[in-house]
């Protein structure tokens, strides 16, 4: 309400900053250390540590919307992941390979999951307040029937003949392969057809916007309608295109694009994104809008040169990226923040805030949250879906095991706590999670002289991480509530 | 026209398990009009008011007896839902706001505005769009309405509390069609000015044709902005009047107006000697900060021998004083008992120095619900004075025959019912549970008995033996006790004297049998003084 009580000097301002950031800092600060421990060859750390953000970001963003809702950090995403694990079994069964083997997976895996989900979050409602420990447990439990249906019912009970099957005639083998099948299959998509792909949705899209309000007579904006869809046919169009010109194939038609490459086209991007906000709105120096066109400019530069130093670009070539995961990562983290622009994102919001004031206002508390756990094992079992394919072979029996923990631990490095996680923390901390995951191990055998201590150190590190952050909010909270008295 | 009622409830009855709380109540209120509802705690305000809003604890319960006309029409609300749908508008006494929400989000908390997407046309409408332009817009047309000064989009969470409050009232001034508001004790919380911007607000709502109902124990405001008040006593109608007819005095007397029986009946000897020279425990400038029952800043002086009442309405800080003598909540001031000085920021400190205190909270913190009595009625003296154990050089063993001896002592002195001392105390029935509590701090041998509520949630007959207990032990034993509860009643028949807190401080120390205008106006806070 009043303006002047704001402001503040800069080193108030750092001070805030630090304390607000402290989980981050702490990981930051740690991940330097391990890496100079190490003395781990940076292009590796950062090859390792790429393919690892690809591979579980979508497992992470799995746990925003149960957060939202105030069911805490979802431990139950264990189900969802199986949820995958068991459509890949009778999918792989099938012959059924490559793209269309995967989006039958989605396919299978989806209502499986909206089951599991909606008995998880029946079993949420009836041990409100310790969501979490119930999904921790659940986890557990959900794990123990699944070994019984991989080790007995594959084979015992349903007629499973198949080369994973194994010699006694029930029961998977140890490990599930998936070279030649479903490995790869979205990693391999080439950035061109992705942006195929993506500009045949976004035409799509709009025309069923367009239609959708032409219908219900909202008034539609034709001259907007237009631009878009040609927006969209550029896109495609280049897509196409791209593949028969040498240069723009070698680049980007490939099944990965070298980060060096990616770099160079963000920074292409921004800078025309840039000149194209500049162009139609034409703002005023030092208006918002002018520092948002700044902005951009300024980082597009910035990349342009980091990609010009030697031994940054060594690295950067070093690097190479998945186009299509990376695009899905960007649905899964678009999904989260449409939803809380919706009515039902805003009852989620409401009932994790507070379930009695959510009554009073007429919202079903328990049917929420019950949605808002569906939704999360869905997107987990999409996950695990995302991650098996890019492992290429996973542990039948207890693959599913620590997607729970790798991925809370995760989003609490990045600075999220049992109350509220974002889009933002969810990737900051994958990348500060997993780079200290690659890391870690490598200072200890350094430190102790013994590369087996390396798995012990993750299993540490991954809990060590949870109680850590758990414990420094804590201790932030209690911190403001001292100053409130 | 004018006398055409916007809502008529008449003959309403309730009982929760045997026990009518609603003994037959009327209540009128007239289009435009500010009405008020009196009465003390448990005059069954709340329980009637919980009828008109169809809260789910009613119909759990077996539902209510009598009518309701809205508008001139019988109407059935079953439940919250169909009140709001009537426009019967509610603004709570604790906050139904979400902190981490700006206030358009909370104003319009439950009715967002939203605009229809495609996933929406396939899923319903959950999945719309909020349109968060338009429900700013709406937000400002309320927060103007009641003149409050804040933007929409700022967090509820860091304002001040009566800012709170207006953003609950902007909440139901912005649902259309409202006829009724109900605002249950909303000045309770507020400073004084922002008390007076409310009153001025109500006048506003009011003068749009909305009906108020006024939920108070402050008679001075009653006065100031109501048209007409219906008045409650013990669940039973007892008035409707016209404000411009009465005056403070008469309301007072309304709201009280009881017979005192006299409890305690046998005290033809009194040989106490009590003298205002012999004081034994002095508070000074003391301030307790008990969630929902501060203490603002006290001065009392009690004189040996004597039981000193404190009453007052519930969350005006009575139960906050021997909360905080016994350092149990946060207090700060001085405590002066029998020559020593007490640190109420010590934990136990009252307790060594010889004051023995019953708690309110009997089943929380007063006894050991899964132990014997013998073990609820020694574990104090055991733990502070070191009685009832036997010594083995450094090491102590609890002395289980003494303490079985004492327990049995003491059942037979206090006329405990159960099994035999071994019996859990959680399984008594709430006399005799509050008779282990009191056979514990009698254990002790206090210089001074403090006992909170002593007769809260217990039966009639164990209630009056429970008083009668007390003042055997004032009259027989000369222990001082100071006594605090809710009911006047039980007050005015046993003590000597009767301080009456409203608000945190002291406003006044009556005689037992001052009249019940004087003790009304006392509760409601509006005389300082007194005449004991």
């Amino acid at each position: 309400m009043n303006n002047t009580l704001n402001k503040k000097t800069p080193a108030e301002l750092v001070k805030n900053f630090v304390s607000d950031n402290k989980v981050i800092l702490m990981f930051v600060v740690l991940s330097i250390v391990c890496i100079l421990i190490s003395g781990a060859n940076v292009s590796y750390v950062a090859g390792e540590v790429f393919s690892r953000f690809g591979r579980n970001t979508c497992l992470v963003l799995a746990l925003i919307i149960p957060c939202m809702a105030g069911l805490g950090m979802n431990f139950g995403i264990v189900v969802g992941a199986i949820a995958a694990q068991i459509s890949i079994f009778w999918i792989v069964h099938w012959g059924f390979v490559g793209v269309p083997g995967f989006l039958l997976c989605v396919a299978m895996s989806t209502p499986l999951a909206l089951l599991f989900g909606w008995l998880t979050g029946m079993l949420f409602n009836k041990t409100k307040g310790s969501e979490m420990v119930a999904g921790l447990v659940l986890g557990f439990f959900a794990a123990g029937l699944y070994r019984l249906f991989t080790l007995y019912i594959m084979g015992g009970v349903i007629p499973y003949d198949d080369p994973n099957l194994l010699d006694r005639g029930f029961g998977l083998r140890n490990a599930f392969d998936l070279t030649g099948n479903l490995k790869y299959s979205v990693d391999d998509i080439t950035f061109l057809t992705t942006a195929s792909v993506l500009g045949v949705v976004y035409l799509l899209y709009t025309l069923v916007v367009y239609l959708h309000g032409k219908k219900f007579g909202e008034g539609v904006d034709t001259k907007k309608f237009v631009m878009q869809l040609i927006a969209g046919a550029v896109v495609v169009v280049f897509g196409i295109v791209g593949k028969m010109i040498p240069f723009v194939a070698t680049k980007l038609g490939k099944n990965r694009v070298i980060l060096a490459d990616a770099v160079m086209l963000l920074a292409v991007g921004l800078l025309v994104y840039a000149v194209v906000l500049f162009i139609k709105n034409r703002p005023a120096k030092g208006t918002p809008a002018f520092n948002k066109v700044l902005k951009f400019a300024v980082l597009a530069v910035i990349l342009f040169v980091t990609n010009m130093i030697p031994g940054v670009n060594k690295v950067y070539r070093s690097v190479r990226l998945p186009a299509m995961t990376f695009a899905v990562i960007a649905f899964f983290a678009a999904f989260n923040d449409w939803l809380v622009n919706t009515r039902l994102g805003q009852n989620m919001r409401t009932v994790g805030q507070n379930r009695s004031v959510a009554t009073s206002a007429g919202i079903d508390v328990d049917k929420t949250r019950i949605i808002a756990t569906c939704i999360s094992t869905v997107l987990a079992a999409w996950g695990q879906l995302i991650f098996l394919q890019n492992l290429g072979t996973f542990n039948t029996v207890q693959q599913q095991d620590n997607v729970g923990l790798y991925s809370v631990a995760a989003i609490l490095v990045g600075g999220a706590n049992v109350q509220k996680a974002t889009n933002k923390q969810a990737v900051i901390g994958v990348i500060l999670f997993h780079t200290l995951f690659v890391v870690a191990p490598l200072a200890a055998t350094e430190l102790v002289g013994d590369s087996a201590i390396s798995e012990y150190i993750r299993m540490f590190f991954s809990y060590g991480v949870i109680a850590v952050s758990l414990a420094m909010h804590a201790s932030k909270k209690g911190g403001k509530k001292a100053k409130a008295a | 026209m004018e006398n055409k009622y916007v809502l008529k409830m008449e003959g309403i009855t309730k009982e929760y398990f045997g026990n009518k709380v609603l003994k037959g109540v009327d209540l009128k209120v007239r289009p435009g009009e500010i009405h008020a509802l009196m009465g003390e705690n448990g005059a069954g305000k709340s329980t009637l008011m919980n009828i008109l809003f169809g809260m789910p604890v009613i119909h759990s319960t077996g539902g209510f007896g009598g009518t309701i006309e809205f508008n001139g029409e019988p109407v059935n609300i079953e439940n919250p839902h169909k009140a709001m749908q009537l426009g019967i508008g509610m603004v709570h006494q604790e906050f139904m706001l979400i902190p981490g929400f700006t206030v358009a989000e909370n104003v319009k908390l439950g009715r967002e505005i939203s605009k229809a997407t495609i996933a929406s046309s396939v899923f319903g409408k959950s999945l719309e769009r909020l349109d968060k332009p338009a429900m700013a817009e709406d937000t400002r047309v309320a927060l103007n309405t009641i003149g409050l000064g804040v933007e929409d989009y700022a967090m509820v969470a860091g304002m001040p509390v009566g800012y709170m409050q207006f953003v609950e009232i902007a909440r139901e001034i912005d649902k259309t069609g409202i006829k009724l508001m109900i605002f249950d004790e909303p000045t309770a919380v507020l400073t004084e000015s922002e008390a007076d911007r409310l009153l001025d607000t109500m006048r506003v709502i009011a003068s749009k044709g909305i009906a108020i109902i006024f939920i108070t124990h402050r008679i001075n405001e009653v006065i100031e902005v109501t048209d007409s008040m219906t008045v409650l006593r013990d669940g039973t109608f007892v008035d409707r009047l016209e404000t411009k007819d009465t005056t403070a005095a008469r309301i007072a007397e309304l709201m009280i107006g009881r017979q005192v029986e006299k409890l305690v009946d046998d005290m033809e000897e009194d040989n106490r000697k009590i003298s205002d020279e012999d004081i034994m425990l002095e508070l000074k400038n003391f301030y307790v900060d008990m969630p929902g029952e501060k203490v603002k800043g006290i001065d009392l002086k009690l004189r040996r021998g004597e039981i000193l009442g404190i009453g007052g309405l519930a969350g005006q800080g009575k139960v906050g004083i021997p909360n905080g003598i016994l350092g149990l909540y946060p207090a700060s001031g001085e405590i002066h008992f029998d020559g020593e000085s007490i640190d109420p920021t010590k934990l136990g400190d009252a307790l060594h120095k010889g004051i023995a205190f019953v708690s309110e909270d009997r089943r929380g913190v007063g006894l050991l619900l899964k132990e014997s009595i013998e073990q609820n009625i020694t574990f104090t003296a055991t733990q502070i004075q070191g009685k009832f154990l036997k010594h083995f050089g450094p090491f102590t063993q609890v002395d289980y025959k003494a303490t079985k001896k004492h327990a049995q002592d003491m059942i037979k002195a206090l006329d405990i019912r159960c099994t035999g001392p071994e019996q859990y105390s959680g399984r008594l029935s709430g006399g005799n549970q509050q008779k282990v509590c009191l056979a514990r701090a009698i254990t002790m041998d206090p210089k001074l008995l403090i006992v909170s509520e002593p007769t809260r949630g217990i039966d009639i007959g164990a209630k009056k033996l429970v008083l009668e207990l007390l003042a055997k032990m004032n009259r027989e034993q000369g222990m001082t006790i100071i006594m605090v509860s809710s009911e006047l009643n039980e007050l005015r028949s046993l003590c000597d004297r009767i301080a009456i807190v409203s608000d945190g401080k002291l406003t006044g120390i009556f005689a037992p049998d001052a009249s019940d205008a004087e003790y009304g106006l006392a509760m409601s806070g509006v005389t300082e003084g007194g005449n004991a």
